[in-house]
């Protein structure tokens, strides 16, 4: 049993969901009970869907179990195949299905349905929502995609674009972006799978001659075995970030023979110059924690690091599958990888960092919001913000342009950061004020905690550090009149962290009482 | 107005309408939340109550998805997802509940009430909640009570979840004195500010005590026993009401407090119970029926004459069919309801136009056909069905908003018309 507040990942058939509604004529028949029909609507709601997701539940009660739930799914599959006359099916069991053993891939098979079926083992208990993507994507194209065939030669080089579901982040306009990106490169794009595919598209992904993996989560599985399969080598770069761009043009240039040097002689991305205008050197060396799904935060991390400038303190994963990946990069930036599914761990390690801002999924935005952090999405899980109405890749030239805006926005603004300095006894630039884009309450959060999940003995002055990490009973620091008279003097929003990194610095050495020179050797040490 | 039944003792359940009407029944995919859904205003509902669901990731995920829908805060709601240990057998329910519900309850100091929440998996693998909740509260006792319910998706559909939740709690009801005046019990969840709206109307007509379940603390047990009547505010509570009339106490039949004839109604019910005279009874009520009948008023143009089908959702359908038809002039295609509870409906059924295509259980392709056969002006469904008939052209009502929204009594009989004819409204400014 694991206590779980929140779960960053679905189980695996809401997986094979992603993969079923981003296509086109095929159908999931899932034996599940009743109640399991909620799915539906995070196609429907978050992704603001305009059909219902592809899926028959068999829906069983209580009064079934007693009599034939096989029979219940062979009806369910028979009725689903006579109205919806998919070119495919999936066939499968959630979690509770799972338990009584239906075998619903054998039940589908006794229908001698005239299209192809394809059975799905998704163990519910071990495996989780990117997981159950991956081998139903991974199923399909080893179903369908046929044997490896003699491919023309061609002038301009043709691929295909694999990883991209329902209820992706961003996965809509990364498509577009990295079609367009592609195109100027000189190459083709064969089919885009899972979504925007059908399984009849998915025969002919053995006509290209590479594959572009988007989203290895999803992808990994399935482009390995076309590698096996048709020897199509695939992509591993993410082009996520200025740099990544560049790295993936020049990946694909050397897969497929294509010249890059006009593409990359192109500037095509206005994140390097608006990171090196002077309004942007108060971003310089801002604590930013990344956590995610594992290709956006290693993708983040790069970008924070090197093309921002911030510093990358913490940096982890709920995909364990892809653990070893994440370790490795946490080492370009000195930092221990956080490999984690429990909401809470996050939350302990993102107080204890002490980070300037929080780049995470919609978890984290939770967790910054109690801390008064702020925070960019960049990843999955999502919410309904994450599918704007306009366009807004993460991908590409213009995902940049996006990621820039969309990170730097939540902070406090450069000017705005110097202003606030400068007049910092105006009465209208006290301690509770806000930045003025932020609608007033971001910077009340750091002197009061708000409702925390673990209302633990709070010590009022560090409510960063009053995270379930913190240990045994909370320490009172001393701190005398001229300190305490000095502290006010720094600017209101780095007084908090002048506190605590003065105060840590105290209970690493023993202080007892906080002196005008603890705090200015606290500061000699913390100094960047 | 026509809408309003007199102030006759007598017209408060004819035996006309749909009381007869066969009812329709069906199969097939049920497009329903199940019970566990129930947990997200339930643990608004009772502030220092925790709810631990017992199940999967599926589990997990089915409550925040919803939750994440409907509300954005903290959760006193979490999951213990069992995995391959659990459910092998390798590891002891016993030893992995001590722990979890332990590290719980050492993070929550506030919590005094936890449910152990029974779900589909727990289910079918027979894990013994109610066995393991005892244990729980031995080990825990007297900081935390520890209770259990079933909210799984074979045994309870969404609302159900709630009558399972509160049948668990009328065992643990104190007794009442054995002397206790005749005193009134208000079942169901309704809003806090419904709750002391109904709370003034009954100290004004008399009627005392009066308690509430659930109650907003989970130490404020409200006392029950022969002399205690209890009336249902919330239509889906079949199991809890069983479990109060083990107890002895006695149920007030009434339709249910939804516009300004159903509250009239309701309040009449209890308000003959306790042998309170017309003339009071008319003196508190009138204003705010006057009050609801006004503010019905605004919303009357857009919705008379519509034609309304409804999915079944939430066991409210035929209690506001019944508003709809009677006092808005709403025609009634279908109403669909995951269950009917005979006994509990037949004031509601006995008000309904006579004939009205009744469907009880669900079959969602075919009823989507029939709907769209039907291209009514309005469509009452669940959250999977709204927006793919948006696009289809209809107009639709999110069922679910009926469960969080204030829309008992007076005061709150126009915010419920207006939940209704807002989204024609809406259809009538956009111009994209």
């Amino acid at each position: 049993m694991q206590l779980t507040v929140w779960t960053y990942e679905g189980p695996p058939h809401i997986g094979a969901m992603r993969v079923a509604t981003g296509m086109t004529g095929l159908h999931y028949v899932l034996h599940a009970p009743q109640g399991d029909t909620y799915a539906d609507l995070l196609f429907t709601m978050i992704e603001r869907r305009s059909a219902r997701p592809p899926v028959t539940y068999t829906t069983f009660q209580a009064r079934d179990l007693g009599g034939d739930t096989a029979e219940l799914f062979k009806s369910a599959a028979k009725e689903a195949y006579d109205r919806f006359q998919p070119q495919a099916m999936i066939v499968g069991a959630s979690c509770t299905a799972e338990l009584i053993q239906d075998d619903p891939g054998g039940l589908a098979a006794a229908l001698a349905l005239p299209i192809p079926v394809v059975p799905l083992e998704l163990p519910a208990y071990q495996k989780k929502e990117n997981w159950g993507a991956a081998e139903t994507f991974y199923r399909l194209v080893r179903a369908l995609s046929g044997t490896k065939r003699e491919r023309p030669a061609r002038t301009r080089p043709l691929c295909n674009l694999l990883g991209p579901t329902a209820l992706g982040f961003r996965h809509r306009d990364d498509v577009k972006e990295i079609t367009q990106l592609l195109g100027r490169l000189g190459v083709d794009i064969n089919v885009v799978a899972p979504m925007g595919s059908s399984p009849q598209d998915l025969t002919r992904l053995g006509d290209a001659d590479f594959n572009v993996v988007l989203y290895p989560e999803v992808a990994n599985t399935a482009a390995q075995y076309l590698e096996k399969a048709h020897g199509q080598p695939f992509t591993k770069v993410i082009p996520i970030g200025v740099n990544a761009t560049r790295d993936f043009i020049a990946e694909v240039a050397k897969m497929s023979g294509v010249d890059a040097t006009a593409l990359l002689a192109e500037e095509s991305s206005r994140l390097p110059w608006y990171s090196r205008s002077v309004d942007s050197t108060y971003l310089t060396g801002k604590r930013v924690f990344v956590f995610g799904d594992a290709s956006h935060a290693i993708a983040a991390a790069r970008i924070a690091q090197t093309e921002l400038g911030f510093k990358v303190v913490g940096l982890g994963t709920y995909s364990r599958k892809l653990a070893r990946e994440v370790r490795e990069a946490a080492k370009l930036y000195g930092v221990e990888a956080l490999i984690a599914d429990d909401y809470l761990d996050v939350e302990a390690k993102v107080a204890e960092l002490q980070v300037e801002l929080v780049l995470g999924t919609q978890m984290e935005r939770h967790i910054a919001k109690r801390l008064g952090v702020p925070c960019a999405v960049i990843s999955a899980p999502v919410h309904v913000q994450d599918f704007p109405a306009r366009y807004s890749p993460q991908m590409g030239f213009e995902g940049a342009n996006v990621i820039f805006d969309t990170w730097v926005h939540p902070l406090m603004m450069g000017l705005e950061e110097h202003l606030l300095a400068m007049f910092r006894d105006d009465v209208e630039f006290h301690d509770g004020a806000a930045p003025s884009h932020l609608g007033g309450k971001a910077q009340k959060s750091q002197d009061k905690p708000a409702e925390a999940i673990a209302p633990e003995p709070v010590a009022a002055m560090a409510p960063v550090d009053a995270a379930p990490a913190a240990a045994g009973a909370p320490i009172v620091f001393q701190w005398d009149d001229k300190a305490e008279k000095e502290l006010k003097k720094i600017p209101f929003f780095v007084r908090g962290k002048a506190r605590r990194n003065t105060e840590r610095f105290a209970s690493e050495r023993g202080v007892a009482t906080i002196t005008i020179e603890t705090l200015y050797d606290a500061k000699a040490h913390f100094s960047r | 107005m026509n809408a309003l039944t007199p102030l006759s003792p007598g017209a408060v359940t004819p035996v006309s309408g749909c009381s007869t009407t066969p009812v329709v029944q069906e199969r097939g995919q049920r497009e329903v939340f199940c019970g566990l859904t129930g947990i997200v205003w339930l643990h608004r509902k009772i502030q220092d109550a925790f709810f631990l669901v017992v199940g999967s990731r599926t589990c997990a995920h089915l409550v925040q998805s919803a939750a994440g829908v409907m509300i954005f805060a903290e959760p006193r709601f979490a999951t213990a997802i069992l995995d391959e240990r659990d459910l092998a057998g390798i590891a002891d329910i016993d030893d992995e509940l001590d722990r979890v519900v332990g590290r719980l309850l050492e993070r929550r100091p506030e919590i005094k009430l936890l449910f152990l929440v029974g779900s589909c998996p727990s289910e079918v693998i027979k894990i013994d909640l109610k066995r393991a909740a005892q244990r729980q509260s031995r080990i825990h006792s007297p900081r935390a009570r520890v209770l259990s319910y079933s909210g799984s998706g074979i045994e309870t559909t969404f609302t159900q979840g709630e009558d399972a939740c509160l049948a668990s709690l009328v065992p643990v009801l104190p007794d009442e004195p054995a002397n206790a005046p005749h005193s009134l019990l208000v079942v169901g969840s309704l809003a806090d500010v419904v709750e002391d709206q109904f709370a003034r109307l009954f100290d004004e007509l008399g009627i005392a005590p009066c308690t509430f379940l659930p109650m907003r603390r989970a130490t404020d047990f409200p006392p029950v026993g022969p002399n205690t009547s209890y009336v249902l505010a919330q239509p889906f509570l079949g199991d809890t009401s069983r479990a109060l009339e083990e107890r002895g106490a006695k149920r007030i039949a009434a339709p249910f407090p939804l516009g300004a004839e159903g509250t009239t109604l309701w309040l009449r019910a209890i308000a003959d119970a306790f042998g309170v005279s017309p003339e009071l009874f008319e003196k508190v009520t009138a204003p705010g029926r006057a009050r609801a009948m006004q503010a019905l008023s605004h919303s009357k143009g857009m919705l008379a004459g519509k034609r309304m089908f409804m999915f079944p959702d939430s066991q409210l359908e035929v209690p506001l069919a019944r508003f709809l038809s009677r006092e808005l002039d709403v025609e009634m295609i279908e109403v669909g309801t995951p269950y009917l509870h005979r006994e509990h409906m037949a004031p509601e059924l006995a008000l309904l136009p006579e004939g009205l295509r009744i469907v009880e259980g669900q079959h969602v392709d075919n009823q989507l056909d029939r709907c769209r056969a039907a291209r009514p002006d309005l469509t009452l469904c669940g959250l999977g069905l709204a927006n793919p008939l948006e696009a289809e052209g209809m107009s639709t009502k999110w069922s679910i908003e009926l469960i969080f929204t204030p829309i008992q009594g007076y005061e709150q009989a126009g915010d419920l018309a207006e939940l209704f004819a807002r989204p024609l409204n809406r259809r009538t400014r956009l111009e994209v």
